[in-house]
């Protein structure tokens, strides 16, 4: 079987098209990477997904936890501590467990309990703790003297936060933020290592390359590959996440902008 | 446990959970948070040991070794950390397996990688296939410390290494002026020095390390997850003589609020350590911890 044939049957049987069964013999490089490779479908939708989705929630919980009234600065403070404090491989096991004992009582919570939905809630509600934390301390350091001369303008309210705070908390999260993507993109495979079934042997990345290392008994050449993919993955994120941070801060002097140092020494 | 544990069955309400709470296998759950804190305690100072090393291979001026340095750094940061886990165990069983392989059995003429499998000869397994219970687990356990150590090893050397390079760079030069060798400059100058700058991301570190223990059961040791998930499940009465639903979600609901008192605590704990640190420093914190005595 050549390899075309191999990628025409397995490049997306992670979603379900293709060959039904995962190969038993052979276990070829290329079985190997592109099994691995379309596992990254599923990588990706959970992080794409869960950050777009959480940027705005955390966005709204760096809000809270900015603002004066009591009732919401503690329940955002909460929120950010309850998903930073405790480790992300108990959120999902307890979230799974939850759905589970959920089920019974309407057909409603179904879909939950399957890893395309519940385990993205998680990753959601997780990312949107982490990013924002990040977003209430830019938001702590936003230049006083911005807002002043905002006010001198007349903006107020709604106009002042969408022309002045928000782009300006933006550009200064946006390193910090640019490691909360990477990681979170890393978290995503802990999905089907937790509570969450992968059901028909529809698994992510590290479900495969575990799947291989289980069968051939052999580390070296698996992980590697997700190594590889990973990696590659990382850089397309700080490629396109530099290209946005260059927007945000197009309107500044080359050399007081705010560059992109990347510390990836995090993980949850 | 209790004198009035003796009929299960006749218990109800506070009487009956307390009997429940404390049978054999939960006791074996309670012992597995030790188990926890006894991966943190042996880990944390040799993922620290790990990151010193690596730290100052990465500095070091002798090219192949600082290569080696900074490819440890640097893989361990681009690639999750679970895949390490799950890499590192069978990586290091095996290597293990092969060195005793080629110093036990030197005539041994078979492959070791036979199609799909790895054989080594009976003698060079580890442990024994002979051996007790115990050895085994010990030996899991064993493995799972080394893993967790070299990948927050890269970790802790990636914020050493950035600590050394905080070090005021005229300090390192005033040493050497007054004659003292690169050893001598590192050790006396650079090293005591560095520890003030590293303790943010070491602190940051520590949390991260916490909310890695879970992890654990992944590598195979029966950790709280695991006895977490066998006692949380539904039982009934033919088996057990305290009958229940399916509990799970309470069990991790008390993982959770376990994790979360033992970040607050460290959070606390560090934070006093770092106000200790700081006091009397010519850094930010210190001149603010000054103006506001």
């Amino acid at each position: 079987m050549s390899c075309w044939e191999t990628i025409a049957d397995y490049g997306l049987r992670s979603v379900g098209i293709g060959e039904r069964v995962l190969p038993r013999e052979g276990y070829t490089l290329c079985q190997q990477f592109t099994l691995i490779g379309s596992g990254m479908i599923w990588n990706i939708y959970f992080g794409v997904l869960a950050l777009c989705s959480g940027f705005f929630l955390a966005t709204a919980v760096a809000l809270g936890k900015a603002s004066k009234n009591p009732v919401l600065q503690k329940a955002s403070a909460w929120f950010i501590f309850l998903f930073r404090g405790s480790p992300l491989f108990i959120q999902f096991f307890f979230a799974y467990f939850l759905f589970l004992t959920l089920k019974p009582i309407s057909p409603f919570f179904n879909p939950f309990t399957s890893a395309w939905l519940g385990a993205l809630i998680v990753l959601f509600l997780n990312t949107a703790a982490y990013s924002g934390e990040i977003f209430y301390g830019a938001l702590q350091s936003v230049p006083r003297g911005d807002i002043e001369a905002a006010d001198a303008y007349g903006m107020s309210g709604w106009s002042r936060f969408k022309r002045i705070t928000w782009p300006t908390m933006l550009r200064l999260a946006w390193p910090a933020y640019t490691n909360e993507a990477i990681f979170l993109f890393h978290a995503t495979t802990l999905v089907y290592f937790s509570g969450f079934p992968a059901w028909q042997q529809r698994g992510d990345a590290l479900y495969y390359a575990n799947f291989f290392a289980d069968k051939t008994f052999n580390p070296f050449v698996p992980y590697p590959i997700l190594a590889f993919y990973f990696i590659l993955l990382t850089l397309c994120i700080i490629g396109l996440f530099g290209l946005i941070n260059r927007r945000l801060n197009r309107h500044l002097p080359q050399d007081t902008r705010s560059k992109m140092k990347l510390k990836l020494n995090l993980i949850r | 446990m209790f004198s009035f544990c003796v009929d299960p069955a006749s218990l109800d309400g506070m009487a009956w959970m307390a009997c429940y709470l404390t049978t054999g296998k939960h006791m074996a759950i309670y012992t597995s948070l030790f188990t926890v804190l006894l991966l943190l305690a042996i880990t944390a100072p040799s993922a620290l040991l790990f990151g010193f090393l690596g730290a100052s291979s990465a500095r070091s001026h002798f090219p192949p070794l600082s290569w080696i340095g900074k490819a440890y750094i640097a893989i361990v940061r681009g690639v999750p950390d679970i895949a390490f886990f799950l890499f590192f165990v069978i990586a290091l069983d095996q290597l293990f397996e092969w060195i005793r392989h080629e110093i036990k059995c030197p005539d041994w003429e078979a492959e070791i990688w036979q199609g799909n499998d790895f054989v080594v000869c009976d003698i060079a397994k580890l442990p024994l296939g002979n051996s007790p219970q115990w050895v085994h687990e010990t030996y899991g356990f064993f493995l799972a410390v080394l893993t967790f150590a070299i990948v927050f090893g890269a970790f802790a050397a990636n914020v050493l290494y950035g600590a050394m390079r905080a070090v005021p760079h005229n300090q390192l030069e005033t040493a050497e002026s007054y004659g003292m060798n690169r050893r001598q400059v590192f050790w006396r100058i650079l090293v005591p020095q560095m520890w003030v700058f590293a303790l943010p991301g070491l602190s940051n570190l520590w949390m991260v390390l916490i909310k890695a223990t879970p992890l654990l059961f992944l590598l195979g040791v029966e950790d709280i997850v695991y006895w977490a998930r066998e006692l949380g499940g539904s039982k009934t009465a033919r088996f057990t003589d305290y009958p229940h639903g399916d509990w799970r979600m309470w069990y991790f609901l008390a993982l959770l609020v376990f994790y979360l008192l033992f970040t607050r605590v460290s959070e606390i704990v560090l934070d006093k350590v770092m106000r200790k640190l700081t006091h009397g420093q010519a850094t930010l914190g210190g001149e603010a911890q000054r103006k506001a005595a």
